[in-house]
């Protein structure tokens, strides 16, 4: 990839052919405040806070302007904050601001960005505030949309547009009166959503926020035991259970994308009926036995029997290699090829 | 419905994206609105998701969700129609019709909206009836319109079908 | 291949063999001349949007019937207009061997009158007239271009309107219509661009980017489509000058389309054009109709080479589909966004094909140097400002109209000599131009020239060439929140300046015109305007702000004024204002008593009534039916406070 030189607050850096500016910035430890951007999407340049001053082009959105060889580039000016702390003001004075409340507290990129340009309350109470009593859309099992929390950047509806193909949500009506919404402002369980959660995680506010999730201690990386594709997840874990899951970016086969499965059907891992012991029907009633006790009897078992009258079927939550091992084993050592799975969860 | 709305989509158009909006034009043209029901149907014909029929069409003026009256009233709100006092002309409007801009009145004979323009700003201030254009308008213009005081549609006003 | 002109059959696909355009325009002369110089008298009635809503439909039609009931042979013939609004209905007439006779304000029955005594008797009833056309004179009646009204005027873009039957291709044709494409199609794309380049055309949308820089980048753009868009989305609250020229010369544009379609390489063109102009719409598809039948349009144009469609598109009923990208965005079926520039669409547009849009004066302005030349449109102007401009006079001017002059006159000239001063002779306020985007000038900068860069130096903008004049009695303030009453409702809200932005500035005029106005306001909308012409997305952003701040600027004390002393002086804002009797005038009539829809009104029959000032809404009813001979009822700027008791 060809390398681009470029100057960023006096300091030489450099970046891919084809990154924008802001990219390279945030690429390079720089940070420039922004709202609608995200890494997974085309730019939008809509929030107009991510201004920097461009020798000689004067003041330029950084979200889409790509790297050029040579570019001297400040991010902070006076003439730069007087554009873009009133864009940021307007939008608290049409914000629901109780953020101890919201899932994003202290996660939020508002929050980040109000702190960042020295936002204060007072400075905030001189605008006429909007509406924030809008009604909430809690249909969906697993996030609600709020829309007085939204800051209408558009990231979710690019998600679904752009990552999932799904197009469950779109921008409706115009000007100050937009909404992001399903076809003909139904809720949003009535749409053709998959709830993957894919917008909620990249919502950058808490206009999306899960219902079933909690704030994990540590994280887990692991394989989601859902179907064959073996996404890469991060189990999020607060003392000895899961409280929440997301995709593994760095994993090569979903790049941190989830399914709606993989990402909020985790409760069965902590469910109290679930089965941690193998069972043996012992009188005619299921108890609880050992492993080495229940192997021991299923040997013995196909030993009885013979290749004739064994079948094997194997699940989909085991992963690939699982699988195979399985298969393998049915077919060499058992001898049969008697065996299924059930990749259709 | 649905039989009428594939006729009109059969014989007009061959179902492309860039058909869109003249296929939601000529679809209100013929039923009057958009029903929800038809913007799905449109959907699918057009090839677009459904999210994005109700994007567009809630994005342009022109398109209506709800049935229309049997009569248009539009109110210009151009600048010369209000530095000539289009506000009192919609004003009396609403108090003749009892109705709020953007509404129908409950015997569906009326429906008044404001139009951005309407380009007769030589003339104003203006309505447009249905087609037709009504100049120079006063309040007292107005109550005339409808055939006298409070009477909303009664005989004698000048607006008819 | 049959090149008889006339009304033009359905076009259906004819082979057409290589066309000899003078034979077409020896036809179309013939035809032309025969109008001009026939037996039998010639009524023109302008049909146009403007006419029609003055009621030139019925005065058409009580000509047609009297004509009838005379038995008198005698064409009738609907043309656009001429731009005379405030005489609406306009008929002209032509009787052999006599200059054409401009009648104003013809009703009906003034129709008979004319049919009466001009038709078949010889008095042409100078009364009724606005004055003559053409060579000749006729006793008692002016040469409309020696009256105040056409002669500070040029008209060369509008100079068909009004005089041609726009439904007939023949009259195009033979005042040399077509003759600017027939030369262009002998030309390559070079000498092209370079003959608009020496007319100094700017665009006539508003910005007023050169023409020919615009044509060459999209030129220079690799590809092998292109595209050609005309930009008839007139939106500005305020202006008409599009509507008037597409209802009253059509073919000026499609012509100007041909021609820029060759000068950039682009085989389709679209034209979008609101649906609120039903006429227009009507006009341009059988101008399309007509071009194509006569093999001016479609493939290998006149054996050419080059081929040409042209597409009608249907605006929906979106201001910001005005701003370049947005209209592609619309064309494309989406939602009317504008898009982040760069690309540019001359670069990358349509469809992501290279993509000029011009405006529709632009286009007709292409057609007049074409077929003239460079330096025959370049006659008139100002040094950066070339040509003529059509504008469209409205507000409070006596004659408002759409008018055509050359760039560099003054708004003086304009509002006392075109429109003939104020109506009702009040004092000028301030004129507003370039619509929502522009600024308000106010009386003190009468003289400022009329181009470009001279408007932009006082703070407001060309525009497409929306001009309304204000008097004593409109408030400034009220103004400056009517544009941002538009543009909030038009604003897209993609980008958060705008959309947040013109709310915000809304608001707080709503708060200033009705009484809620803080002293600090005034600089938080300067503040809020300057971030959001700095950080909006597209140019309808981008100069939003500009009506508050140029009244800002000019009229800080109407602001003052509403939010210190809570006084509108102008008396329009209704929260600013009060209404009182005159205790001496008031006769006890009890017009204004019954009239109040809140009994608000108090006193005994014939005894001097007053006003409840609590319960009053300040509607006006009781000042509108007060008799003028007692004037009785007041209106006051400022409030009067009475605790209710």
């Amino acid at each position: 990839m060809e390398k681009i030189k470029l100057t960023i607050d006096g300091m030489a850096i450099t970046a891919d052919r084809g990154k924008t500016i802001l990219e390279a910035a945030l690429d390079n430890g720089i940070y420039i405040p922004h709202l609608c951007h995200h890494q997974d999407l085309a730019p939008a340049a809509v929030c107009r806070v991510c201004l920097v001053e461009v020798e000689g082009r004067g003041h330029t959105i950084s979200c889409r302007t790509p790297v050029e060889e040579g570019l001297t580039i400040s991010t902070e000016s006076d003439h730069l904050n007087k554009i873009r702390r009133i864009p940021v003001e307007l939008i608290f004075a049409n914000h629901d601001t109780d953020c101890i409340a919201c899932t994003r507290n202290n996660n939020c990129q508002l929050q980040r960005v109000a702190s960042y340009l020295g936002l204060e309350r007072d400075s905030m109470d001189r605008m006429r505030m909007g509406n924030i009593e809008k009604p909430i859309d809690t249909s969906n099992p697993f996030f609600d949309r709020n829309p007085n929390r939204c800051i209408y950047c558009g990231i979710c509806i690019r998600t679904c547009d752009e990552i999932q193909n799904i197009n469950a949500i779109d921008f409706a009506s115009r000007g100050y009166k937009m909404t992001v919404s399903t076809f003909g402002d139904n809720p949003i369980a009535d749409s053709r959503c998959e709830s993957c959660g894919e917008c909620v995680v990249r919502c950058p506010v808490g206009a999306l926020s899960p219902k079933t999730t909690m704030e994990p201690s540590r994280s887990v990386k692991s394989v989601c035991t859902y179907c064959g594709v073996g996404c890469g997840v991060e189990l999020g874990v607060r003392g000895n259970s899961v409280v929440s899951v997301e995709g593994d970016r760095d994993n090569a086969v979903n790049h941190g994308s989830l399914c709606v499965k993989g990402r909020y059907g985790f409760e069965f891992i902590n469910h109290r009926e679930r089965i941690r012991k193998p069972l043996i029907k012992k009188n005619g009633k299921f108890e609880e036995s050992t492993w080495d006790e229940a192997l021991d009897l299923v040997a013995k078992k196909f030993r009885e029997y013979g290749k004739e009258k064994v079948a094997v079927f194997s699940s989909a939550k085991c992963s690939n290699e699982d699988n195979y091992v399985i298969q393998k084993f049915t077919r060499a050592v058992l001898g049969t090829n008697s065996i299924d799975h059930c990749a259709r969860l | 419905m649905i039989v009428r709305l594939n006729t009109i989509l059969q014989s007009n158009f061959k179902g492309s994206k860039e058909e869109l909006i003249p296929i939601l034009q000529k679809v209100q043209e013929e039923m009057g609105f958009l029903p929800k029901e038809a913007m799905y149907n449109i959907a699918k014909f057009a090839g677009v998701p459904e999210s994005k029929v109700y994007a567009v069409a809630t994005f342009y003026a022109q398109f209506r969700f709800t049935p229309i009256g049997r009569n248009k009233i539009m109110v210009c709100r151009g600048t010369a129609c209000h530095v000539r006092g289009a506000p009192r002309i919609l004003d009396e409007m609403e108090t003749q019709l009892k109705i709020k801009e953007g509404e129908t009145t409950a015997d569906m004979e009326y429906t008044l909206e404001t139009v951005a323009c309407i380009g007769a700003c030589g003339l104003a201030p203006c309505v447009m009836v249905n087609k037709k254009v009504e100049a120079k308008l006063t309040p007292k213009k107005v109550v005339e319109l409808f055939g006298g005081k409070g009477g909303k549609g009664g005989k004698g006003g000048k607006i008819e079908n | 291949m049959n090149s008889s002109a006339g009304k033009a059959g359905k076009g259906g696909k004819v082979v057409k063999l290589k066309i000899n355009f003078d034979e077409i325009t020896i036809k179309a002369n013939q035809d032309w001349k025969e109008l001009q110089s026939a037996k039998k008298p010639v009524i023109l009635v302008g049909t146009a949007t403007c006419g029609r809503s003055a009621g030139s439909l019925e005065t058409l039609e009580a000509l047609r019937h009297e004509i009838k009931l005379a038995g008198i042979d005698c064409e009738v013939i609907e043309v656009g207009c001429i731009g005379l609004c405030y005489a609406e209905p306009i008929v002209c007439i032509t009787k052999p061997s006599q200059p054409v006779v401009c009648y104003g304000d013809i009703n009906p029955a003034k129709a008979k009158d004319l049919v009466d005594n001009y038709i078949i008797g010889d008095d042409p009833v100078a009364a009724y007239a606005l004055g003559t056309l053409g060579d000749g004179s006729i006793n008692g009646i002016p040469r409309l271009v020696d009256t105040d009204v056409f002669k500070p005027q040029v008209r060369r873009v509008l100079k068909r309107c009004g005089s041609i039957d726009p439904t007939n291709l023949n009259h195009y044709i033979a005042t040399d219509g077509y003759k600017g494409m027939n030369k262009a199609l002998g030309m390559d794309s070079k000498g092209m661009i370079e003959e608009i380049k020496k007319s100094g055309l700017r665009g006539r949308g508003g910005a007023g980017f050169p023409t020919w820089k615009k044509w060459q980048f999209c030129n220079d753009a690799p590809g092998e489509q292109k595209y050609l868009i005309c930009n008839a989305d007139e939106g500005d609250p305020g202006a008409f000058m599009n509507r008037s020229l597409l209802e009253g010369d059509p073919h000026a544009l499609v012509e100007g389309m041909i021609i820029a379609g060759k000068a950039i390489g682009a085989t389709k063109g679209y034209i979008y054009c609101r649906a609120e102009y039903p006429l227009a719409l009507e006009r341009l598809d059988m101008a399309i109709e007509q071009a194509h039948s006569h093999g001016f349009m479609g493939k290998d144009i006149m054996g050419s080479g080059f081929s040409f469609d042209l597409k009608i598109k249907e605006g929906a009923g979106a201001f910001v589909c005005g701003e370049e990208t947005a209209l592609i965005a619309s064309i494309e079926g989406e939602r009317g966004m504008p898009r982040p520039r760069p690309p540019f669409p001359a670069i990358s547009g349509l469809w992501g094909k290279p993509t000029i849009i011009n405006n529709v004066d632009t286009l007709a302005s292409v057609s007049l140097i074409f077929q003239n030349s460079a330096e025959w449109f370049a006659e008139y102007g100002s040094k950066d400002s070339k040509g003529t401009k059509n504008f469209a006079l409205v507000g409070k001017v006596k004659r408002t109209g759409l008018v055509e002059v050359p760039l560099g006159i003054t708004i003086r000239e304009m509002i006392y000599g075109i429109g003939g001063g104020i109506l009702n002779d009040k004092e000028f306020k301030a004129v507003q131009t370039g619509g929502p985007s522009g600024g308000c000038i106010p009386a003190s900068l009468i003289d400022t020239p009329v181009d470009y860069d001279s408007l932009a130096q006082v703070g407001s903008i060309m525009g497409s060439g929306g001009m309304v004049v204000m008097d004593e009695d409109n408030c400034m303030v009220d103004v400056a929140r009517y544009f941002l009453d538009f543009t909030q409702k038009e604003s897209c809200g993609k980008c958060v300046p705008c959309r947040l932005g013109t709310k915000q500035m809304l608001d707080i005029l709503d708060d200033i015109t009705q009484g809620r106005g803080k002293p600090e306001d005034i600089d938080l909308l300067e503040e809020i305007g300057f971030s959001v012409k700095r950080g909006s997305l597209c140019g309808l952003g981008q100069t939003a702000p500009n009506p508050v701040l140029s009244t800002i600027r000019y009229f800080r004390n109407e602001y003052e004024s509403h939010i210190v002393h809570k006084k509108c002086e102008s008396k329009v804002c209704r929260d600013l204002i009060s209404y009182s009797i005159d205790q001496e005038k008031c006769t006890g009539c009890r017009l204004c008593y019954s009239a109040c829809p809140t009994n608000a009104i108090t006193g005994d029959k014939k005894k001097p009534h007053s006003i409840i000032q609590y319960e009053c809404i300040r509607c006006g009813m009781c000042l509108e039916k007060c008799p003028p001979k007692f004037n009785a009822v007041q209106c006051i700027p400022g409030q009067i406070i009475t605790e209710r008791s």
